[in-house]
């Protein structure tokens, strides 16, 4: 069964079209990897997916309709929406004790096993916890709930590099392990590159990409033009430009490697320069001339 | 798939099934809940109750000599003046749980949103009904409960006191024990707190409703439509039938509940003044109770659409 199956997902807010028909098939035991610009409708997907907003079309998570019933859903899914969600007048202790009564699948031991890790003490309060050990406290918690799916929207913003290092280290090793599934939105991108399987481009309320980690392994490649070889590379129909160090690096979408080889110096892309070039310079448009990006993004609402 | 694929869900129901239902639970751990965040549940009735017990031990100055001449009165005066403070006591704890409890209500379904912790709460498998219904509960139910337990504690306090006082002065506590009884005047304070309680759930209802409903400023949307009302009332009608209304749900609750005797204004003597009966008979208790689930149902609903503001 898919974990999640959405069919012309909409959601409209008065005459904004926060998503404009999304179709979306993840299967259990994936990460998938949510990108894209501020206001792109990543966050309006996951309410959605976690039954805290309405919308018009077909959805289904783990076979519940989750604005129907999302307590039901939430024994089974798990969401950190944001940073500092949690709130900030409670006892470490209490938290546990709440989330241990109220949740059939939480394992308290566990979490304390995370906590122990940390340097947070059970009868602080939150308030007087850092930002980063709220998200150490939150992501413990999350982690101890024996969830099928796990929603993290922006999990580590603002967080500093060790924390967001951990954060992602703690949820591969200690948590992750092929039967769950992971979705996430950061922009963040390069700390996620190694860790998701699949990837997924969103903007205005539409996906414009969506492959697994090997595809974009083997369908995207970039090269390190060689200077007098600039001219050949172009007829390739590159999907984006860019200059580095006085030399070009142009992005290939489903171009023969070795072809590419002969060209230059071939590498793997990262998501962040995927992104890029995806949202600059649409199919549609002349490759290679990169639009400038308030054309796309600031575009009338 | 293997054993630990097979063994999760297994032991997840195993647990589901030691921890009875979900619903009760969820419902116990959430007023906990309520009271781990809103300690002045408790504290400001404490608090009071401390600032009473002060003043009423500075009141005791001269007590004994006072109490001599009081024994001297009629029956029914030494019985007011030797009753008086603890009436005092109980009604002004009374006065602080509904205001403690007024806050709290337009509190309750603003701050989650306020703070954003409402996507945490929201995260686990509570259900709205089970949020908005434990705090509904803590007006209608925990309140009366920590009111009542602190007016007697304090009420025993002030007779423990007032005994040692006598006995050291060589006058016997015996009136003090004979005039306040402690154990009718329990039963008679639990029924008019259940009564208080179930004639102000509209207000709790109202004030829980605009909790969800507004961005800012929960206290002026909770009062400002109602004054705007009998204003606009007087004005167009020169009438004041709202205002009456609203006054009456505050204190109409009294003439119902109890039988008042001629005599003694509003004291209470003997169990034959409760008037149960007639006060679930009353119009305006099912009407304000009809209000009060309406509001209720609503914020449930509304719940649903609340995110973070």
């Amino acid at each position: 069964m898919a974990c999640i199956e959405a069919r012309d997902l909409r959601k409209t807010f008065g005459t904004t079209v926060a998503l404009d028909g999304i179709n979306l098939r993840v299967e259990e035991g994936r990460i998938l990897g949510i990108i894209g610009p501020n206001g792109a409708g990543k966050t309006t997907a996951l309410n959605a997916i976690l039954g805290l907003t309405s919308y018009q079309g077909e959805l289904k998570v783990l076979g519940h309709d989750p604005w129907g019933a999302r307590n039901l859903l939430m024994r089974d899914v798990s969401f950190i929406a944001d940073v500092a969600v949690l709130p900030r007048w409670i006892r470490v202790s209490h938290l546990l004790d709440y989330v241990a009564g109220v949740h059939p699948r939480f394992d308290r031991a566990k979490a304390e096993n995370f906590l122990a890790r940390t340097t947070i003490k059970r009868t602080s309060k939150v308030r007087e916890l850092s930002k980063g050990m709220v998200a150490q406290l939150h992501l413990a918690v999350v982690m101890a709930i024996d969830a099928r799916l796990l929603v993290l929207d922006e999990p580590t913003l603002g967080l500093d590099i060790l924390y967001r290092k951990q954060f992602y280290g703690c949820l591969l090793n200690d948590y992750f392990d092929r039967s769950r599934t992971i979705v996430v939105t950061t922009h963040q991108v390069e700390e996620v590159q190694d860790v998701l399987t699949d990837l997924m481009f969103i903007d205005r309320g539409r996906i414009v990409l969506q492959c697994s980690m090997e595809e974009f392994e083997s369908r995207y490649i970039e090269v390190l033009v060689n200077p007098g070889q600039l001219a050949a590379a172009h007829a390739l129909k590159p999907i984006h430009e860019r200059p580095v160090f006085g030399r070009t690096v142009l992005l290939f979408d489903g171009v023969d490697r070795d072809q590419l080889a002969a060209l230059g110096d071939v590498r793997r892309p990262s998501i962040a320069d995927l992104f890029v070039a995806v949202m600059s310079a649409p199919s549609s448009r002349c490759p290679g001339t990169p639009a400038p990006q308030a054309d796309e993004i600031g575009a009338p609402k | 798939m293997n054993t630990i694929a097979n063994g999760a869900p297994e032991a997840a129901r195993v647990r589901e099934l030691r921890y009875g239902g979900p619903a009760t639970l969820s419902f116990y751990w959430s007023v906990r809940r309520e009271l781990w965040e809103n300690r002045s549940i408790y504290i400001a009735p404490l608090i009071v109750a401390a600032v009473e017990l002060f003043g009423f031990v500075i009141s005791t100055v001269g007590l004994p000599e006072r109490r001599r001449a009081v024994l001297l009165l009629d029956p029914a005066k030494t019985r007011s003046a030797i009753e008086a403070p603890y009436d005092i006591a109980a009604v002004m704890l009374i006065l602080t749980a509904f205001v403690v409890g007024l806050f709290y209500c337009l509190d309750a379904l603003y701050g989650e949103r306020r703070e954003r912790s409402i996507l945490f709460w929201k995260s686990l498998p509570v259900s709205d009904r089970t949020t908005v219904l434990s705090k509904t509960s803590v007006p209608l139910l925990v309140l009366p409960l920590v009111t009542f337990t602190v007016i007697v504690a304090t009420q025993v306090v002030m007779m423990l006191w007032t005994s040692v006082l006598l006995i050291t002065h060589g006058i016997s506590p015996g009136s003090t024990w004979t005039y306040v009884p402690l154990i009718q005047n329990s039963f008679v304070l639990l029924y008019g707190l259940a009564a208080i309680a179930l004639w102000h759930a509209p207000i709790y209802g109202w004030a829980l409703l605009v909790s969800g409903l507004v961005r800012r400023a929960t206290f002026l949307w909770a009062v400002l439509p109602l004054i705007a009302t009998a204003v606009f009332e007087k004005i167009t009608f020169n009438t004041s039938h709202f205002g009456e209304l609203l006054k009456d749900r505050l204190l109409g609750f009294a003439p119902d509940a109890f039988a008042f005797g001629a005599h003694r204004g509003v004291a209470i003597d003997s169990l034959i003044q409760l008037t149960p009966v007639r006060y679930l008979s009353t119009p305006g208790l099912w009407l304000g109770l009809l209000f009060a689930a309406i509001c209720v149902v609503l914020a449930i609903r509304l719940r649903r659409y609340r995110g973070p503001l």
